[in-house]
């Protein structure tokens, strides 16, 4: 019998390195993936990078992705442990939505509004079938789409507003002082209980699909949820900071972003009147999966402030902040494949001990 | 490892209707017991769907299974032939089916709906196929289905009962507008799918076959024709369905169950019908002039 020693030696780390970078370029016969590539072609994979990565640059998240050989997880990983790195510059003022050059908006509580319903790229509406077409090399027909004879409607009231008008929906209130800065999650440790804005923050950086499994129990009797999309808007909108020795506010660029406003029923209070209430999500890109299920967590997490009971995991304000977010939950994960041996050892002795214990106590059947 | 990525760019034949005959023959069974024990769920294996969960995978595994080519199918969703979802799916069996399609309620033979009976009423040897999201009209009062397994079994529905009730002692009348849940034959208590109450009393001694697929939840329920379906209530509060102060702006009907335009962001608004068949039929039967927009 031989002793196999399990110490991970410099050397097999470094082959290990190797071995990744060999798996990730794959075989040699394809051609390397470029950033480009990533960036244009996969887009959608890059924007949830950068959400979940809190950075917007679709360069780095490809280069992320490309590192990662495409894992999410891992790319977002890459992402935040470079952000980590970076000076704040500014805070920018609030963006505001109203002015967004929209390549989407629907929504699914009026037929028709002003502004109209722009269905805008989206696969809703794809019959999920394979296209062979795809699978051959380079020539595929370029598609272009229709473009229209009129120019979008610059007016495009938010939804939300015209169910305002009629007192029907609660007003937007910000629950916080203006003045007090806004809480910041990568600078500032997590306490309960939570303002909005911290949990808005935590569900934007969020993993995809733990809201999106929250949000699903919230509508499928674990939070009783009756939601509506007001409205989702999808588009490029100006980011705006006010720098100090200015004094005045200057556009610094633009950043494509998805809105999503959930209208829900809510029955009233002792102190408010029936009416509805809002949810709310956003995200960087093109990330309207995301949006949808944050706009639905978030009014869950409201419960608390209307008063209804706190009875599900949705409605749980430590439940969910203290577990959504992916590079949090990893490494916790993950860690469990590190060498244990010490603590084990510790607990295989105590085991043997009681099992010995047990055995003891055990009245002697055979002399029954 | 090969070269290329080797994939045949013409491998898009698809069976009729798209399902497998053995999975359709599984779904008819599956119909045949809830068409033999009205507004009970019958679980069936419900199969992947190109479209996602929720968009009507139900209604189109039902759809798909009793069509055959001489059907003439009508597809609506909130009552209209012309939303993008009925669009869809009505283009889905154009793709996979050949079939034929009419926005016609009179000339469909199967009309799959989404949260609307027609107004025009439905006749013998027309099949109805509702998609259903939720099945369970007991799930917002017991999360789990091993309880309302046994709730059904026991015909235990006071709880449903109490939160009318609830309704009623807090707003002096019952706050339920859609979903409204019926009871069956005398025994079931089922969900009606999410169409407004409005529609609850055509589903009563309905002609037609009304199938009810909940592809998510993996759930077939049925009403067969001639059916009792009794929406709940109490006799000093009877079961009531929405009403409109005005009539549809396009119609003129004041019959039909009514949708909300906004015109302007000023407050502006009109009413129009959301059966789009029932309002178009009845504009080309009216004289020309008369309140008509289009």
């Amino acid at each position: 019998m031989t002793y196999v020693a399990v110490k991970g030696g410099e050397f097999a780390i470094v082959n290990s390195h190797k071995l990744i970078a060999e798996a990730r370029r794959g075989d040699l016969k394809f051609g390397e993936l470029s950033l480009g590539q990533i960036r244009e072609q996969f887009g959608l994979a890059v924007d949830r990078v950068m959400v979940e990565g809190s950075v917007y640059d679709p360069d780095l998240a490809s280069l992320a992705l490309k590192q990662a050989q495409g894992d999410a997880l891992e790319a977002i990983f890459l992402l935040r442990a470079y952000r980590t790195t970076l000076p704040r510059i500014a805070i920018s003022e609030p963006l505001e939505t109203a002015n967004i050059s929209l390549r989407r908006r629907i929504s699914a509580a009026f037929k028709d509004l002003p502004g109209g319903q722009v269905l805008g790229p989206t696969y809703d509406y794809t019959h999920r079938l394979l296209d062979f077409r795809l699978a051959a090399d380079g020539d595929v027909e370029r598609q272009q789409a229709e473009v229209a004879d009129v120019p979008l409607d610059t007016a495009m009231p938010r939804v939300l507003d015209i169910l305002g008008d009629e007192g029907l929906i609660e007003p937007e209130l910000a629950n916080r002082n203006p003045t007090e800065p806004v809480f910041d999650l990568t600078r500032e440790p997590t306490v309960f209980p939570a303002g909005r804005d911290q949990r808005m923050q935590n569900l934007a950086r969020g993993d995809e699909g733990f809201l999106l499994g929250l949000a699903y129990s919230t509508t499928r009797g674990y939070g009783g949820a009756h939601p509506f999309v007001g409205e989702i808007r999808m588009g490029e909108v100006a980011v705006v900071i006010v720098p100090d020795e200015l004094g005045f506010a200057i556009e610094i660029g633009e950043i494509t972003v998805t809105e999503c406003q959930m209208i829900n029923q809510f029955r009233g209070s002792e102190t408010a009147p029936p009416q509805f209430t809002r949810g709310y999500g956003l995200s960087f890109g093109e990330c309207e999966r995301k949006t949808l299920a944050m706009a639905l967590v978030d009014r869950a997490l409201r419960s608390r402030e209307l008063g209804e009971p706190v009875r599900y995991p949705a409605q749980d304000e430590e439940f969910v902040l203290s577990h959504s977010d992916s590079i949090e939950a990893v490494g916790l994960v993950s860690h469990y494949k590190l060498p244990h041996y010490v603590d084990f050892q510790a607990e295989l002795q105590l085991v043997r001990q009681l099992r010995a214990e047990y055995e003891a106590s055990q009245p002697n059947e055979a002399a029954e | 490892m090969t070269d290329r990525i080797e994939l045949d760019p013409d491998e898009s034949a698809y069976n009729f209707a798209y399902l497998d005959e053995q999975t359709k023959r599984m779904i008819r069974r599956s119909l045949l017991k809830a068409l033999s024990i009205p507004g009970y769920q019958v679980p069936f294996g419900g199969r992947e769907m190109p479209l996602a969960y929720g968009w009507g995978t139900g209604g189109i595994q039902v759809t798909a299974s009793v069509i055959g080519p001489d059907d003439q199918l009508k597809v609506i969703d909130q009552g209209a032939d012309d939303t993008t979802n009925a669009v869809s799916i009505r283009r889905f069996f154009e793709i996979v089916g050949d079939i034929r399609t009419t926005e016609r309620t009179a000339d469909a033979t199967v009309i799959q709906t989404r949260h609307r009976i027609p107004e025009a009423p439905l006749k013998e040897g027309q099949v109805l196929v509702y998609q259903v999201p939720q099945p369970e009209p007991l799930r917002n009062l017991e999360p789990r289905e091993t309880e309302t397994r046994k709730m059904h079994a026991y015909s235990e529905y006071g709880p449903t009962q109490v939160t009318l009730y609830e309704d009623i002692a807090r707003f002096g009348h019952i706050a339920k507008t859609y979903d409204y849940p019926v009871i069956v034959n005398g025994r079931h208590l089922m969900s009606p799918s999410p169409i407004p109450k409005f529609d609850n009393p055509k589903m009563q001694d309905c002609p037609a076959i009304q199938l009810f697929g909940a592809g998510r939840e993996k759930r077939i329920y049925a009403i067969p024709p001639y059916t009792s379906v009794r929406s709940l209530d109490f006799d000093d509060h009877p079961f009531e369905v929405q009403t409109w102060k005005g009539c549809c702006a396009l119609c003129g009907s004041t019959a039909s169950y009514l949708d909300e335009v906004i015109t302007d962001d000023k407050g502006s608004r009109m009413f129009v019908c959301s059966d789009t068949d029932f309002c178009k039929t009845r504009q080309a039967s009216a004289p020309q002039g008369s309140g008509q927009r289009r």
